[in-house]
Parts: structure tokens; C-alpha cells; sequence
């Protein structure tokens, strides 16, 4: 069962799984951190308050958070097609799996900045400093513990959804598993690369605790 | 006409339905150190936090220097860097060094140059006698060791007034001593203050000028600290002091 050909594929799964799920993280967190900081700063009691603004961005995550990501992966299918010129293949899901982990991770930031005491941020407010320096240094600066936990959260979720754009052909380790475990009933393949994906997640997971616990100085 | 260094005028502070302030008057000159008492929930905190900015107000003025400082004013940074202020909660930055906590606001908001602050960071942390502690995190440090950090980090903005709010109200007994040593030599050293205390014995050593607030009022004024304290004229502030006596 493990001849050579399987070895070989089940080595460019998880190359392609990590390549999405890091790229896919990548582009998300370019979304998703600005989408953070602005529902930090926009909230009630933030900085620069703006029900406007919170309301709506409040209600963009909202939607595309409960569109489930199969049915996500399936919807903006021409948006991929248009943007990497196919709509399956490692490189197309990496369009979904940013719709999908943008919001997830502007949630997720924004939860993290909230969690910097008041008090700290308004010492820095009473120093003068404005408001740009205060996200930098202060919000980011503080957050930067749970913002890293929760890069490695965002990196096992976008795996997860990266396994199951298998299901449309998405390559990886998802890809395989479905292939051979769904369609051609191989269980043992199937396994094998669920335990693949299985370790992935766990050396994700670990380097991100294993740096997040390095930056930590709040009280113990 | 002289300048004072700070003046309020006719100051409006509510919250909501709840005022807090009416039409509240107050002149500071360089040097004076102004100690503020008065009852829970008088208004005190919401002063000192009205006179940094940091509340909106709803009406009066209040003038740093003969220039006003209002939340929404372009050069609302310039002017609160006028306004030095310490919590009762230190509110040190947890993720920062003792030395970059003090670091921070001279060289990102006052851009100055970092082996000059640095410098003078060492020399003010040598002064509370935290010099050796730089390297440390706040969670390393005692309750009075913080709020000497935070004190510091005040300074080295060179503020032209410094308020405080209850600084040593968090504080074990046996640490409140070392905080408030270090304000009674920035005293003696010619420094601006408004402070707001219920430590009424430094209170009384301290202050140049008493105010005894109560609803946002001020009841009783007194330039003569040590007649004030001896023998209170109003009996509002008759009754509160006596509330210390055991
Ligand atoms: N953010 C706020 N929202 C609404 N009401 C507030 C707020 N902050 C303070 N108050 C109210 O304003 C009044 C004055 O509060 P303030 O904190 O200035 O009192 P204080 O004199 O400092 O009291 P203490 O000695 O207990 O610190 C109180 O009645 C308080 O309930
Ligand atoms: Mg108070």
C-alpha cells in the first residue's frame, strides 16, 4: 500500500496543505488584523467610537462568518476563477480559504485588543500619544501574546477548511483523504493521511504556543 | 495679569442626567501643590481627569499655559503633554520593560532622541531608587515599586502640573511611605501638583493650598494647610475630617 507513489504524494499533501493554509493566513491576517484594529477602535467604548462603522463591519463578519465554508468555497467560485484563473487546484482555494479566515481572524484580533486593560491605554492616552501610536505600541504591543495564540487557532481552523476543499478537488492532504477514503474506499490511505494532517496541526499549534509563551510578560 | 498655569472656568461635567461638576472655578500658580478632599464619589477623580482631557465636558473652559485643552483640539497631544498624570492603578504596560515603559512616550510622542531620554530615565529611576530594576518586567515589582515607575514615567514627559489620583489607595501600608517620600521631594523641589489623597497626615505635610470638594463643589479653601487640618471653618469639612480620628 505504501509504495513509493504514495509516499511521494502523501510528501506534496502536506506540502500543499501548508502552502495554502500558511498563504491563505497570510492574506487573511492582511485582512483581518486592519478589520480588527478598526472594531476595536470603532466600539462603543474604544478610541475614536463610530456606531456607523462598527455596525457595518460588525455585520459583514457576521454573514460570512455563518456562510458555512463548503457552501463559501461553491459561492465564489467566479471570484476565483477570475482572480487565479481556475477554480480548484491548491492555489484556487487559497481565494476561499481568505474570504473564510478574514473574518474569523478580524473576530479574534479584535477579541485580543479588547482584552488590553483600559487603564494601560489610557496612561498612553494621558501621555499624549495619539491614536496610531497607541495601536502600535500599546494595543498591539500588549495584545501580542494572544494575537500569536491566536495565529495558531487561525492556522488549525484554516487547515481544517483547507482539508475540506477536497471535496472540489482543492489539493492536500484533504484532497487525498477524500480520493482515496471517499471515493475508492482505501481506509488505510485514508488514515495514514488523516495522520498527516493530524501532526501538521500539532506542529503548527505547538511552534505557535512555544512563541506566544515567549512573549508573554503579563502577570502570572 | 500674571498666567496661571492652569485655570478652570465655569467647568460643566455630567454624566448623562448626573452632574457631576457645576460651574466649578479653580486657578493653580507654578509651584502650588493643590490637595483635593472630600467624600467618595464628590467629583474628585472626575477633575483631575477633566483637567488631562479625558472626560468630555459639557461646558467652561479649561486653560494649560493660557491655552486650551479640549478633547477634539488638533493640539490636543501638545497639551496633555503639559498634564502629567498617575493612577491609582499604576497602569504600567505588562509586556514592557521598567526602562521602556518610561521610554515610550518621550521617544515615540515627544520624538526625542533615544541615549538622551535614556539618560535622563536612568537618573529619574535612580531617584526612586528603581535604577537597578530597568531590566525587569512590572510583574516583577512590588505595588510601591510600580507606582514609582509610573510616577517617573510622568516626569520624564517634563509636565508642566502633575496630577494624582489616590496613588497610594492600592498600596499595602508599609509601601505607602516610599510613594509619598518621592512626591514630598518633587514638592520640595518646586513642582506643580494636584493631588487627591485619603492619606490626610501627608496630605497635611504636603499641601500648599486645601480644597474640600463636596458634590462637585468646593466647600472649604484654604491656603493655610496647617489651620485647615487643625481646625476646618465649615462644618461639612469639620465632620469629614473627623472621620479619620480613631
Ligand atoms: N464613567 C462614568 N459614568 C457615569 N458616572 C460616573 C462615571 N465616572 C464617575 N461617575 C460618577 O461621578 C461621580 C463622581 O465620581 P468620581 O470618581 O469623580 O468621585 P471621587 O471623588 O473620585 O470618588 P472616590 O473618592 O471614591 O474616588 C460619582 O457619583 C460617580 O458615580
Ligand atoms: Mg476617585
Amino acid at each position: 500500500m505504501l509504495d513509493k507513489e504514495m509516499v511521494k504524494m502523501l510528501f506534496e499533501g502536506v506540502r500543499d496543505t501548508c502552502y495554502m493554509t500558511l498563504v491563505s493566513t497570510f492574506f487573511g491576517y492582511l485582512i483581518g488584523l486592519p478589520l480588527g484594529i478598526f472594531l476595536t477602535l470603532t466600539d462603543k467604548d474604544g478610541l475614536t467610537p463610530n456606531k456607523a462603522i462598527y455596525s457595518l463591519l460588525d455585520v459583514i463578519i457576521n454573514i460570512t462568518r455563518s456562510v458555512p465554508f463548503l457552501i463559501l468555497l461553491i459561492v465564489v467560485m467566479p471570484l476565483t476563477k477570475a482572480i487565479v484563473g481556475k477554480s480548484y487546484g491548491s492555489t484556487a482555494t487559497i481565494v476561499p480559504l481568505t474570504i473564510a479566515a478574514a473574518p474569523l481572524i478580524g473576530r479574534m484580533v479584535e477579541s485580543s485588543l479588547k482584552d488590553v486593560g483600559k487603564g494601560v491605554i489610557e496612561a498612553a492616552v494621558s501621555m499624549g500619544a495619539k491614536t496610531g501610536t497607541i495601536v502600535r505600541k500599546v494595543l498591539i504591543g500588549e495584545a501580542r501574546t494572544s494575537l500569536l495564540t491566536g495565529v495558531a487557532i487561525v492556522l488549525g481552523t484554516v487547515l481544517g477548511y483547507s482539508a475540506m476543499a477536497g471535496v472540489v478537488g482543492g489539493g492536500g492532504l484533504g484532497d487525498i483523504a477524500i480520493r482515496y477514503g471517499y471515493y475508492r474506499y482505501e481506509t488505510g490511505i485514508m488514515l495514514i493521511t488523516l495522520v498527516f494532517i493530524i501532526a501538521v496541526v500539532q506542529v503548527m499549534q505547538g511552534i505557535g504556543s512555544f512563541v506566544a509563551k515567549k512573549f508573554d510578560h503579563r502577570s502570572k | 495679569m500674571k498666567q496661571s498655569l492652569l485655570e478652570i472656568k465655569h467647568l460643566n461635567k455630567a454624566y448623562g442626567e448626573n452632574i457631576i461638576l457645576k460651574s466649578f472655578n479653580l486657578k493653580v500658580e507654578k509651584g502650588d501643590v493643590v490637595v483635593v478632599i472630600g467624600p467618595s464619589g464628590c467629583g474628585k477623580s472626575t477633575l483631575l481627569r477633566c483637567i488631562n482631557a479625558l472626560e468630555d465636558i459639557q461646558g467652561g473652559e479649561i486653560l494649560i499655559g493660557g491655552e486650551p485643552i479640549s478633547r477634539n483640539a488638533k493640539n490636543i497631544s501638545t497639551m496633555r503633554q503639559k498634564v502629567g498624570m498617575v493612577f491609582q492603578s499604576y497602569d504600567l504596560f505588562p509586556h514592557k520593560t521598567i526602562l521602556d515603559n518610561v521610554l515610550l512616550a518621550p521617544i515615540k510622542v515627544q520624538k526625542r532622541k533615544r541615549n538622551e531620554v535614556e539618560k535622563e530615565a536612568l537618573e529619574l529611576l535612580g531617584k526612586v531608587g528603581l535604577a537597578d530594576r530597568k531590566n525587569d518586567y512590572p510583574r516583577q515589582l512590588s505595588g510601591g515599586q510600580k507606582q514609582r515607575v509610573a510616577i517617573v514615567r510622568a516626569l520624564i514627559m517634563h509636565p508642566d502640573i502633575l496630577l494624582l489620583d489616590e496613588i497610594t489607595a492600592a498600596l499595602d501600608p508599609e509601601m505607602v511611605r516610599e510613594v509619598l517620600e518621592v512626591v514630598i521631594s518633587l514638592a520640595k523641589s518646586g513642582s506643580t501638583m494636584m493631588i487627591v489623597t485619603h492619606e490626610m497626615a501627608f496630605a497635611k505635610a504636603i499641601a500648599t493650598r486645601v480644597l474640600f470638594l463636596e458634590n462637585g463643589e468646593i466647600v472649604e479653601e484654604s491656603k493655610e494647610p496647617k489651620a485647615f487640618f487643625e481646625s476646618p471653618q465649615t462644618e461639612r469639612a469639620k465632620k469629614f475630617l473627623k472621620s479619620f480620628e480613631y
